[in-house]
């Protein structure tokens, strides 16, 4: 028996989507970060994402560490199932959850600290094996949750709410992610809606391992001046590279006249992205170039958000591993358990 | 050669004026080889105790390697028993001395009446000669020098060339073995006949110039004709296949390493469809907190996973186990227990990790334990601890050890009841959700402390919850509130007895005997040997052997109705008499352990002297003295008290 989400009587006045589903249908509980949080925004451009492209808001599966980014799957989705693991750990529970049905869309949401530090080496694989998920860093270059101290992404110089600057060099997580193999690489702010729903979009429907880092400043303890992590100074200094649209299969594909190249990017599923560059030269499937580019501008002090890198046909780890379509969590027991007469076979070859 | 009537001192050494005695039996003795790691040996030592085997004699074999990939001693022994004794017996009666190195202490370990089978291409040093030893000598190196001119092919086939000598010195079936190389040889044709004719150098040479066959020798049996010959890893790899085990997430560690490989090896064979596709995922994880966090991102997501490692493995995964018994999710672990601390001794055995196990991660935590002895059990404790995971919706913890895991051991064949369904406990799918009012992740409707999981993607609006590691409520919603946690504790204590009632039950032998002894694990494997050997002492003990923790009411009604306890384990610190005085709050006083934990697997020498010498004490009274003749079945039975 299959089980589809039914179209429901609705306010008249919120818009449904394919599904008959409003926005409200991807909703999850009420946040309890703090009000202004940057990690709120990036829920709340998962929820529009999610619905905008109509996905059944009970196939995610939801997964992510410790840490004030961490406790937000909490706050979207609330229909599917969602496991706040343990700190820094949550590649390793998405690789699981992913392998056991890869049916599901794996949405994992990280902080700095717990993907930058902690879990750099999780991290670092996870890249490798390339587990189908869409895994986002809510990057604010601290320790939301254990009150601010410096987290591993902080910038060098830039300074505490204590004005102390941090002595320490930056790790880089869209460039390890390059570096490492991962066929989706993005980042994005989470002030910049308009730039970060199409690239959600774009990352859940890509097959293998998508990230996003989000640059989403902590109120509390890092936005204040002498941060880079701040509302003011990412804004200023931000330099949008590609504009990604995710474009569904069959929708239709329409001509575009605003400034900037276009380039659209087939996907194997049928759907299309469409890329919007600021530089002609720039080319998001050259990995090299990526890596050279943001790093180039970490170099100048800016930082190049956007659709950075983009493998569409790529591998992901089931292909990898040759395991069938059918989720291993659904196989029978008759697939599963060889039964009596191929344990004979084995007991005859160990006599 | 067999029909020479006396078999003599070997002619062709020049040490065999020797008038040692002479130890003689039929399939009963030890015989080790001493080899160098990496010298190719394994496969010839392998090889001669499958030919026993295939002769139908019981073997038990013991690898003892060091943690090195070439260069240092290696030792092979295979315990040969009429009577199946499995477990290790002290004193060598047969050494087949490869490794210069180790020549001193090799020759010092025959016991009197024993035989040295050494390479006599350079005369023995008379200092290392011992008078109560036979010696029996054959060129090996001489032998093979003319007929196998690459060096690298001679130092290979110096191994064969001693199999071949053994052949004919204890008797075994040369067809046996010849049959085997060519078996192993298949598809490489060209490898056979070289082998065969090293077989015969070595063969040759003693039918040709030694007496044989030695007082010490094989001959056909029926004792072992209808069983395998397995490890407890390649058992414990394919029960996870029986079990439904379809992820597997590991990192390489001694000993546990062989039963991620041998998973890999037989689903590669039994879980692969016609078309090609794998139905299994293997990850070999960067480390075992990866391991353990895939294991637990599956069963979160209704796959049945497992894990293998040993203790320092266990000591990383702990903050996992924690999440997974506080957020009850499924999971299964394999320790092939080494000797620990630390690094300690890591190509050696122990039973030293059970309380490191049984309370792994902070905070009131604790995991069901399953303790396998034999093959066969690692077989269906890997398919039992699959389900009990999923029934009890918690980390389930499978103790084995480098003796059970790594040696090959005879057991009787494996068997499957096709009938046989798993048990996938409490989990409800979308059709169960339609029925029901509310959805409680943590209610514990049934009463026996275990709630209804769903799993993701299960229902479009029911039975979705958040799993955390964080306190909540009956409907998985965070909590802090002190009644609401402290209900969730007490829940789970709940389902720690349930637990009690589902676990395997201990194996018994009590005839009501004043004395009982206690055990686990591989330190099963030579009991019968040691108690057969106190019977001859006029001691007979009652027994009973720990399949599990928690324990059941048998375990405690066994150290109630014994007026002596003992309880032999391979650990310094007496570890499963902690959990017992835990678990049961049994008085530590009533509990007398028998330890070792050297490294090697307890023998049952170790047994029997610890065991003696506390009767002693206990003023135990017995038929005869000890090894004198005398009736059986001594000791008085209950009613006297013999304590301290
Ligand atoms: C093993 C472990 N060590 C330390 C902590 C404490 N801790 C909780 S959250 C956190 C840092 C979280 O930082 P980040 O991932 O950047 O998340 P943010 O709160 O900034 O969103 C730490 C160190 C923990 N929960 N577990
Ligand atoms: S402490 Fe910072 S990261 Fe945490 S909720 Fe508040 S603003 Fe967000
Ligand atoms: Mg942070």
């Amino acid at each position: 028996m299959t089980f589809v989400a039914k179209p429901r009587v609705r306010h008249p006045l919120l818009p449904v989507n394919e599904l008959g589903l409003t926005r409200r249908d991807y909703e999850g509980s009420v946040s309890t970060l703090c009000a202004g949080c940057g990690h709120d925004s990036v829920s709340a451009a998962i929820v529009q994402a999610c619905a905008e492209l109509s996905l059944p808001p009970h196939k995610f599966a939801k997964v992510s560490g410790i840490g004030c980014s961490s406790k937000t799957p909490s706050y979207f989705l609330s229909h599917s199932h969602g496991f706040n693991s343990v700190h820094g750990r949550m590649p390793s529970v998405a690789t699981g959850a992913n392998l056991a049905n890869r049916e599901l869309y794996c949405i994992g949401v990280s902080g700095d600290g717990d993907s930058a530090s902690i879990g750099i080496g999780q991290f670092a694989h996870i890249v490798r094996r390339r587990i189908n998920m869409l895994y986002i860093v809510d990057n604010n270059g601290t320790y939301g949750l254990t009150k601010g101290q410096f987290s591993a992404t902080n910038d060098k110089g830039s300074t505490s709410k204590r004005g102390v600057p941090n002595l320490y060099e930056p790790i880089d997580l869209v460039s390890m992610a390059l570096q490492i193999g991962a066929s989706f690489v993005a980042r994005s702010f989470s002030g910049d809606k308009r730039q970060l729903v199409p690239l959600i979009q774009a990352g859940l429907m890509h097959k293998g391992f998508a990230f996003i880092d989000v640059i989403s400043p902590c109120v509390a303890f890092n936005n204040h001046n002498g941060s880079t992590k701040s509302y003011d100074y990412v804004r200023g200094h931000t330099e949008r590279l590609v504009s990604a649209d995710y474009i569904a299969a069959g929708e239709e594909i329409t001509v575009d006249y605003e400034s900037g190249m276009l380039e659209d990017v087939a996907m194997p599923d049928g759907s299309t992205l469409r890329l919007r560059k600021v530089d002609e030269d720039y080319d998001p499937r050259d990995r090299v170039q990526a890596l050279t580019q943001v790093q180039r501008s970490a170099e100048a002090g800016e930082v190049v958000t956007g659709l950075l890198y983009v493998d569409a046909d790529a591998a992901d780890c089931h292909d990898v591993l040759g395991t069938p379509a059918t989720p291993l969590n659904a196989l029978d027991d008759s697939v599963l358990c060889p039964g009596a007469e191929a344990l004979e076979g084995v007991n005859a070859q160990l006599r | 050669m067999t029909d020479r009537a006396t078999p003599a001192a070997p002619k062709g050494d020049p040490a065999s004026g020797t008038v040692a005695h002479r130890r003689t039996s039929y399939n009963d003795f030890v015989i080790r080889f001493a080899n160098v790691n990496g010298s190719g040996s394994a496969s010839a030592n392998g090889m001669f105790a499958k030919a026993l085997f295939r002769m139908g004699i019981p073997v038990a074999t013991r690898n003892i390697f060091p943690s090195n990939i070439e260069g240092l001693p290696t030792w092979f022994e295979v315990r040969v028993s009429e009577k199946g004794y499995a477990g290790r017996r002290e004193g060598i009666d047969i050494m087949v001395a490869m490794n210069a190195e180790t020549f001193t202490e090799d020759i010092e370990s025959i016991v009197a009446g024993g035989y040295l089978l050494y390479d006599n291409s350079k005369e023995l040093d008379v200092r290392l000669r011992r008078s109560d030893i036979n010696l029996v000598g054959v060129p090996i190196s001489q032998l093979v020098l003319p007929e196998f001119p690459n060096p690298k092919h001679r130092a290979l086939f110096k191994n064969i060339v001693y199999l071949g000598a053994l052949s004919a010195l204890i008797n075994i079936d040369f067809e046996v073995i010849t049959g085997m190389v060519s078996a192993q040889y298949k598809g490489k044709d060209d490898l056979i006949a070289p082998n065969i004719h090293a077989l015969q150098i070595g063969r040759n040479y003693v039918l040709d110039y030694l007496d044989g066959p030695l007082p010490i020798q094989v001959r056909y049996s029926n004792a072992a004709s209808d069983k395998i010959l397995v490890d407890g890893n390649a058992a414990a790899a394919i029960g996870a296949i029986y079990g439904g085990a379809t992820v597997c997430a590991w990192y390489p560690i001694t000993p546990s390493t062989s039963l991620a490989e041998a998973f890999e090896q037989y689903c590669n064979r039994l879980r692969v469809d016609d078309n090609g596709e794998r139905n299994f995922a293997i990850i070999q994880a960067e480390d075992e907190l990866a391991a353990m966090g895939i294991v637990i991102g599956a069963g979160w997501n209704g796959a049945r996973a497992f894990t293998a490692t040993s203790g320092p493995g266990l000591s990383l995964m702990t903050e996992f186990l924690g999440l997974a018994y506080f957020a009850e999710i499924p999971a299964v672990l394999w320790d092939i227990q080494r000797a620990g601390p630390s690094t300690g001794m890591p190509t050696r055995t122990q039973q030293g990790d059970l309380l490191s196990a049984a309370y792994a991660s902070h905070g009131d935590t604790r995991h069901p334990l399953l303790f396998p002895s034999t093959p066969n059990e690692c077989f269906d404790f890997a398919v039992t601890a699959l389900d009990l995971a999923d029934r009890l919706q918690t980390p389930i913890l499978v103790m084995s050890d480098l003796e059970l895991g790594m040696n090959d051991n005879m057991a009787d064949p494996f068997t499957w009841d096709d009938a046989r369904r798993l048990d996938r406990g409490k989990v409800l799918r979308a059709d169960d959700l339609e029925k029901i009012e509310t959805f409680g992740r943590y209610l514990d409707v049934d009463g026996d402390g275990i709630g209804y999981r769903t799993l993701p993607g299960t229902h479009p609006e029911k039975g979705a919850f958040f799993t955390r590691g964080t306190s909540r409520d009956e409907y998985a919603a965070y909590t802090e509130a002190p009644e609401a946690y402290s209900a969730n504790m007490d829940r789970l204590l709940k389902k720690w007895e349930t637990a009690r009632e589902l676990v395997p039950a201990p194996v018994l032998e009590d005839e009501g005997r004043a004395v009982g002894i206690m055990f686990y694990g591989t330190t099963a494997l030579p009991i019968p040997e040691a108690l057969d050997r106190l019977a001859e002492d006029g001691v007979e003990l009652d027994t009973m052997r720990i399949r599990s923790f928690p324990f059941t009411d048998d375990v405690r009604d066994f150290i109630d109705t014994h007026e002596i306890v003992f309880l032999a384990e391979q650990n310094r610190d007496a570890q499963m008499k902690t959990l017992l005085v835990n678990d049961l709050g049994v008085d530590p006083s009533r509990i007398d352990s028998v330890l070792y934990y050297g490294g090697f697997s307890i023998s049952a020498d170790t047994i029997y002297e610890q065991v003696s010498a506390k009767l002693v004490q206990y003023n135990v009274p017995r038929l005869r003295a000890v090894g004198g003749g005398g009736g059986r079945g001594a000791v008085p039975r209950k009613g006297r008290e013999y304590r301290r």
